[in-house]
């Protein structure tokens, strides 16, 4: 079976024979940052790729099918394009911060990969405040994007950057809210113990209605968070032609994409870690011969299908609805999930007081 | 004195403004134009529209060509409906010279003029989604668009300008397939419309979007001169095919699609339902089109007695007038022409103050703006 325990432990060994104990902090921590930066370049690609392929399944086309097999390094190409692109600013940018923007957007990423647990040996580090953590770290990248926005000097981005600032700082409220949800029933904010306490079966059944609501509210928040279709206000092409990345040539704005699409991966990994059980495969409570054979299926393979699921969902919603307006955004955040969140959440604490879950 | 300077450009240049200029090059104006538009945080404060860019001077160039010559250019100005442009051209040149059209070639005028109306509007529903942020309907209407220029490209040898229409006439016969094909993409396209609504009507985003917004009264709507779908979601009857019936509509049996709401989605709805009734159209007349020529016997040069003529037609968009004064020579001493698209932008900053970006938007995208059709 395919565990990463043996690589990493086996990792792990060999570096404490050979270089004490800071040695072998110090040299994991840079294969860990190599690691992340790998990972997500080869996940924007990927995921770059598949939202191609999904646009075009739903729009009638063909999508990229002319650049390597079936197109898959098309995204390549064009992020070779995007890299031999002039790196140009406008004159009347405020060009340190012009330039700052993309990187603060890339770095809130990179921080906030570091916590998912995509094995049992596979987390970069289990923080014991891990919901905790990854909630007020992407809440950071609003900052990267209103930077963007009033460093380049254009009334375009900046009503793209000002509308993502209220977008984001208000879906982050409810999205939080559902997150804590999963943290009372699992009791801990420790990604590991989630997903361990997951064992018998997934939070979005065994936390009956609470859960369901928590799942749905955190998929439409997230999405706006994510600044994606319907809620893409800050990029609002129809409007504001690019929002805050209008004046980004090369690959300064490829940064953002990049961003855009690991943000993608982390929003629906968290949903899956918590709602969907992470790499914990499909349990039923006491079919013992049904976990058994379930517990063949990879945990890899176990978190990733529900991630791409979770990002084809994300990606579905995308290609087919309407662009919301930014007072009904506004609208939709205040009056709706907000309260209902907010009752979710003094439901949740009932059955959990309770004991009503199973 | 400056000649330019007109109250409402003084009126934008203030300090505290915040103008922003969104066009001439724009995803969501569909060509070159350029509004000026002064916001307060998201909200619309004042609308500009400055046109010209695409100025071609169709109406002088018109002058310089002979009857015969200058519907062609008709087909550059609203060049989504280009067949009802050259159509209310040699509609006016049979009017000048007293030329009786075949009843023939009236059927296919008015065949290939809702087969246009259709793309035209279809072309317009996948813009639509664009404009409110949809990218898929684009798609899908185009697939279907494709279809009936294809069906174009069989009779006239072209696809958007189809220059079909010559005075006393049509150019050239049906191609041998044309009734056969059209048959066939008919129950395609009825099925493709109810797609249409199931993917974008219902959608409660959507709903929200369009319903209240942009509302313009039927007195105010008559007022800017609004015609075609703008003029009838406010509840102004103003069909053209029903009120002035050219080239055989008298004898045709549709329903003049009236709404009441003013608004972006009763204009929406307009379309929507215009295009079933185009469907119609086309269904009682593609079994019954008559034998005969396919175009009246006429001179080679035409040269009408002096005069002034004025013939309209309802494109698209709305109403097309074109005004044609003859001075007895074989070029027309002026053509004037009424386009829809002029009076329907003229309407937008009473729809779009108050509202938002969004708003502003949307209530484009249901104008249905063609902009060469507004520069000519």
């Amino acid at each position: 079976m395919l565990e990463f325990s043996g690589v990493t432990g086996g990792i792990h060994n060999w570096l404490s024979a050979h270089f004490g104990e800071t040695g072998t902090m110090l040299m994991e921590m840079l294969i860990a940052g190599v690691v992340i930066l790998l990972g997500m370049i080869l996940m924007s690609f990927t995921l770059g790729y598949m939202e191609r392929k999904v646009a075009a399944f739903m729009q009638l086309r063909l999508g990229p099918n002319r650049v390597g097999f079936k197109g898959t390094l098309q995204i390549i190409a064009d992020t070779l394009k995007l890299l031999f692109k002039e790196s140009f600013a406008p004159g009347t940018s405020d060009k340190l911060l012009f330039n700052l923007a993309p990187f603060i957007v890339v770095v809130v990423t990179m921080l906030s990969i570091a916590p998912l647990p995509i094995d049992p040996a596979l987390q970069l580090f289990d923080i014991n405040i891990g919901v905790f953590y990854v909630s007020s770290v992407t809440s950071i990248s609003v900052i990267g994007i209103l930077v963007a926005g009033w460093s380049s000097n254009n009334k375009y981005s900046l009503l793209g950057a000002m509308r993502s600032g209220a977008q984001i700082v208000s879906y982050e409220l409810s999205a939080g809210i559902s997150l804590v949800v999963i943290v009372a029933f699992a009791g801990s904010m420790k990604f590991s113990d989630i997903v361990l306490s997951q064992a018998d079966a997934w939070w979005i059944f065994k936390g009956h209605i609470p859960a369901l609501i928590a799942f749905v509210i955190f998929i439409i928040a997230g999405t706006a968070e994510l600044n994606r279709a319907p809620f893409d206000m800050a990029e609002a092409e129809s409007e504001l032609t690019g929002g805050f990345h209008t004046e980004y040539p090369g690959m300064r704005f490829a940064m953002f994409l990049l961003a855009e699409y690991v943000n993608l991966f982390i929003l629906a990994g968290i949903g899956a870690t918590l709602f969907l059980g992470g790499w914990m495969p499909f349990h039923l409570w006491d079919l013992e011969g049904f976990n058994h054979v379930m517990d063949y299926i990879p945990p890899v393979v176990w978190f990733f299908g529900k991630t791409f699921f979770l990002i084809f969902v994300i990606m579905w919603f995308r290609w087919t609805f309407p662009r919301l307006r930014i007072d009904q955004l506004l609208t939709l955040e205040w009056k709706y999930l907000m309260p209902i969140s907010l009752v979710n959440l003094i439901l949740v604490a009932l059955v959990v007081i309770m004991g009503w879950h199973f | 004195m400056n000649l330019f300077e007109t109250e409402s450009s003084k009126l934008v240049e203030s300090e505290e403004d915040f103008v922003v200029n969104i066009g001439p090059q724009h995803p969501s104006t569909h060509g070159v134009l350029h509004l000026k538009i002064k916001l307060e945080g998201e909200t619309v404060k004042d609308v500009e529209p400055h046109l010209g860019y695409i100025h071609r001077s169709i109406e002088k160039m018109s002058e310089a060509g002979n009857y015969r010559q200058f519907s062609y250019l008709t087909s550059r100005m609203d060049y989504l409906s280009s067949h009802m442009n050259n159509q209310a051209c040699a509609i006016a040149v049979e009017k000048a010279i007293q030329v009786e059209v075949p009843k023939r070639a009236q059927v296919i005028r008015i065949l290939m003029a809702e087969l246009t109306r259709l793309a035209s509007h279809q072309l317009w529903w996948g813009a639509m989604g664009l404009d409110i942020g949809a990218v898929t309907p684009f798609f899908i209407s185009f697939r279907d668009r494709e279809s009936i220029l294809e069906i174009f490209e069989d009779t006239c040898g072209t696809r958007l300008t189809m220059n079909y229409n010559v005075p006393g006439g049509v150019m050239l016969d049906l191609h041998p397939n044309f009734q056969k094909r059209v048959r066939e993409l008919l129950p395609i396209l009825k099925k493709n419309l109810k797609e249409y609504d199931d993917l974008l009507t219902g959608n409660v985003i959507f709903e929200e979007r369009t319903k209240g917004v942009g509302v313009i009264s039927g007195a105010d709507a008559l007022s800017y001169g609004c015609s075609g779908p703008v003029a009838r979601a406010s509840g102004v009857s103003c069909d053209i095919r029903k009120w002035h019936p050219y080239d055989g509509y008298e004898e045709v049996k549709f329903n003049e699609i009236i709404e009441t709401a003013g608004d972006c989605f009763a204009r929406y709805k307009v379309r929507m339902l215009e295009m079933w009734e185009s469907i119609s159209i086309v269904e009682q007349l593609i079994d019954n089109i008559p034998e005969g020529e396919f175009q009246a016997k006429t001179k080679n040069v035409l040269k009408p007695a002096k005069g002034e003529w004025f013939v309209r037609v309802e494109t698209a968009r709305g109403e097309l007038g074109v005004y044609l004064i003859s001075d007895g020579t074989a070029n027309p001493y002026r053509v004037k022409f009424r386009s829809p698209n002029f009076s329907n932008l003229s309407a937008l900053k009473h729809m779009a103050v108050g509202g938002k970006i969004g708003d502003l938007v949307a209530i484009m995208a249901t104008l249905d703006l063609v902009i060469p059709d507004i520069d000519r």
